[in-house]
């Protein structure tokens, strides 16, 4: 009951009039951002978060949880208006989505979208209200040696359950890990990999780290591959449903719901799989198969509900233990991180009333969301007709500011250019970025969780195998290691060769 | 001064899509073993001090991180080898039927560097606007006069909004004192 009362008073800090105004304002550039062609939920994230550089951290985090909830939403709407996805975990909700926008159903889908996301929001948020406590008393009895082999089963996680290809996707952590080496051993204060330049002696802003290779890496890839005719836009009106749309979306959502929430808070969790569960599970049950691929209803709605609860579990394991486990939650880390604020089980102790804020604002974000979106779906439509090169020069615009805002030196644009030129190469070669971006964050404190384990151990490696958890831990992770080779040698008759 | 409408991109010719695998993927192999080589040279070069709270000390990870680098560049060249490569990313605005433009990406690249050269001196009203413009140009917008004003509008917009209402930080440059 202490949550709720906690809860209640982060309600009662979020309807000030002034927090209320940040909340609809995060709601609204959230979309607005999210919208925009070929700016994900995580680049919207990154791109807006030196708009809260001068809050205090209560306002900061209320705007943060509607453009959190706002880019989500923004995404589902390009994804059905223009085919073609930002980011994988709305692939599924293009598939019918925009087949139903082309059979001039656009409002039907958006309206399942938005409602479903509603439902989803909601639900998952309460979810989170519900577990997160469950999971702070579990990870307040980790040690140090838990710590550090859950941070190697999310490594392990993002390179090898998500993606295609495995090898492609540990170079990436691999990258990752290399630039969060950079700057003085917290432990020792010895300078590693500062090549002499006293301002890399922090290390490399995570911020710029994530603008690099989101934004400026987005960027400069399309800008080298620019299409030639703007892409069509399906017109829209306002969204709407009728009696036959809500009874063929209301149970999908649910359903979506359950996939998509715990698949979030799984420390290998990601949107992908639930999403494609859901469409699966839709296409099986519904009584209209056949619309499915023609554009069905009810695969808009049940992996949008997916994607929006899962972002909600994802802040789970986000804000209970500190791992973040897709893009979003991983830009959402920095952020926390750039208020000097670590999410962790003590989290919830030092910073009790922000947590709850943020939580209360997740709720409101999500209500004003859908308020906003029926009427001013036209309005976002709009927005996707952008003309290009204004779209990537305002990328690049707010990319600088943002890069250069961090700390407040030229030397960060040079690095944000090299980022983003290595965000560049990644695309051209297929790496995937999350890994990337997962390895800044966790690399630096998975090294400091280790060398306390040896510490307690005094160095023998023994001293990383903990308790009960870590051995649990790395029985899971020798189970997603060795999984494709069971699949390649046991269920599968030798001589197929599929690229690792 | 500005000329016909033309946000659409001139067609360029480019060399037919690559056959008999992806090559330059032996150049991020490369890459990776040379970065790999450097971090473990960087570890070698660091004090190695060691003691009771921390027996493991600074060199231990970059050393464990080089040397997985250069054996994830042998193994990725293995693959590469092997026909392995990685699917370039689609999107909205990409169109992968045609090779890369590369004079749009050194563009850009310039424009970039001269806002990075020039911020502190010249301030973010004036770069910003000129990193806007460039971009702009470069990504093939032809209205001059109208993307002049659009810069400078959002730059003004910007450095009011962020530097002097929340505190930001934002160099004023050579226009201090008059914004």
């Amino acid at each position: 009951m202490d949550n709720l009362n906690n809860l209640m008073q982060g309600f009662a800090d979020v309807m000030a009039p002034m927090n209320l105004l940040l909340a609809l304002i995060g709601v609204v550039i959230g979309t607005a951002v999210g919208v925009l062609p070929g700016i994900g939920p995580a680049m919207t994230v990154a791109l807006l978060l030196p708009v809260t550089y001068g809050m205090e951290p209560v306002q900061a985090f209320i705007m943060f949880a509607g453009i959190f909830y706002g880019g989500m939403y923004g995404g589902s709407t390009t994804s059905i208006l223009l085919n073609t996805p930002g980011e994988s975990s709305s692939v599924v909700t293009a598939i019918e989505g925009n087949k139903m926008a082309k059979a001039g159903r656009a409002a039907q889908a958006l309206a399942t979208a938005a409602i479903g996301s509603f439902v989803a929001g909601t639900i998952g948020t309460l979810l989170l209200v519900l577990v997160t406590p469950f999971v702070v008393d579990f990870a307040v009895s980790l040690g140090a040696p838990d710590y550090f082999a859950l941070m190697l089963l999310s490594f392990i996680a993002v390179t090898s359950v998500l993606g295609s290809s495995r090898i492609r996707g540990f170079i990436s952590l691999l990258l990752g890990l290399t630039i969060g080496l950079v700057g003085i051993d917290s432990v020792s204060g010895q300078q590693r990999l500062t090549l002499g330049i006293p301002q890399l002696a922090d290390g490399i802003d995570v911020v710029v780290v994530a603008v690099g290779i989101f934004a400026v890496g987005e960027a400069l890839w399309v800008a080298a591959h620019l299409r030639r005719r703007p892409a069509e836009v399906v017109p829209v009106g306002r969204p709407w449903m009728g009696r036959q749309d809500w009874r063929r979306s209301w149970r999908p959502w649910l359903r979506g719901t359950a996939f998509g929430f715990p698949f979030g808070a799984l420390p290998a969790g990601g949107a992908e799989i639930p999403t494609f569960l859901s469409y699966a599970t839709e296409k099986r049950l519904s009584k209209h198969p056949e619309e499915f691929g023609k554009g069905a209803i009810e695969g808009v709605a049940g992996p949008e509900a997916a994607n929006n609860a899962s972002a909600a579990g994802t802040l789970v394991p986000m804000l209970a233990i500190g791992l973040p486990t897709n893009a979003t939650a991983a830009v959402m880390l920095a952020a926390f991180q750039s208020y000097g604020i670590q999410p962790g089980p003590l989290l919830f102790e030092r910073e009790a009333s922000l947590v709850w804020v943020l939580i209360a604002s997740l709720f409101v974000g999500n209500l004003l969301l859908l308020l906003l979106n029926l009427p001013l779906a036209p309005a976002w439509a709009k927005l996707l007709q952008i003309p290009r090169p204004y779209l990537y020069a305002g990328i690049l615009f707010f990319a600088s500011m943002g890069a250069y805002a961090v700390n407040a030196q030229p030397l960060d644009l040079f690095i944000l250019l090299l980022l983003g030129l290595l965000g560049f190469a990644m695309r051209r070669f297929g790496l995937p970025v999350l890994p990337l971006i997962v390895g800044v964050i966790l690399g630096p404190r998975a090294e400091l969780q280790g060398r306390r384990s040896l510490q307690l151990s005094g160095g023998e490696l023994s001293g990383l195998l903990g308790g009960p958890v870590s051995y649990t831990v790395y029985a899971v992770i020798a189970l997603v290691l060795v999984w494709p080779l069971i699949g390649r040698f046991v269920l599968r008759p030798p001589g197929t060769r599929s690229t690792p | 001064m500005s000329s016909p409408v033309k946000d659409e991109r001139a067609v360029e010719e480019n060399p037919p899509p690559r056959e008999g695998g992806d090559r330059a993927q032996y150049g991020v192999c490369a890459f990776l073993a040379l970065l790999g080589a450097a971090v473990i040279v960087d570890a070698l070069g660091i004090a190695h001090v060691t003691s009771g709270i921390d027996p493991v000390g600074p060199r231990a990870v970059p050393l464990i991180l080089g040397g997985l680098l250069v054996v994830l560049a042998v193994l990725y060249g293995v693959d590469v080898a092997r026909g392995g490569h990685g699917e370039p990313e689609a999107g909205e605005d990409v169109d992968l039927s045609a090779g890369s433009d590369w004079r749009t990406v050194t563009l850009l690249v310039a424009v970039f560097l001269a806002n990075a050269l020039l911020i502190e001196r010249l301030g973010w009203v004036i770069s910003g606007a000129l990193l806007f413009w460039g971009t702009a140009f470069a990504l093939g917008n032809r209205h001059y006069v109208r993307n002049l004003l659009i810069a400078v509008t959002l730059s003004l917009t910007t450095f009011y909004a962020f530097a002097i209402g929340l505190g930001v930080n934002l160099p004023a440059g050579v226009l201090q004192g008059i914004l």
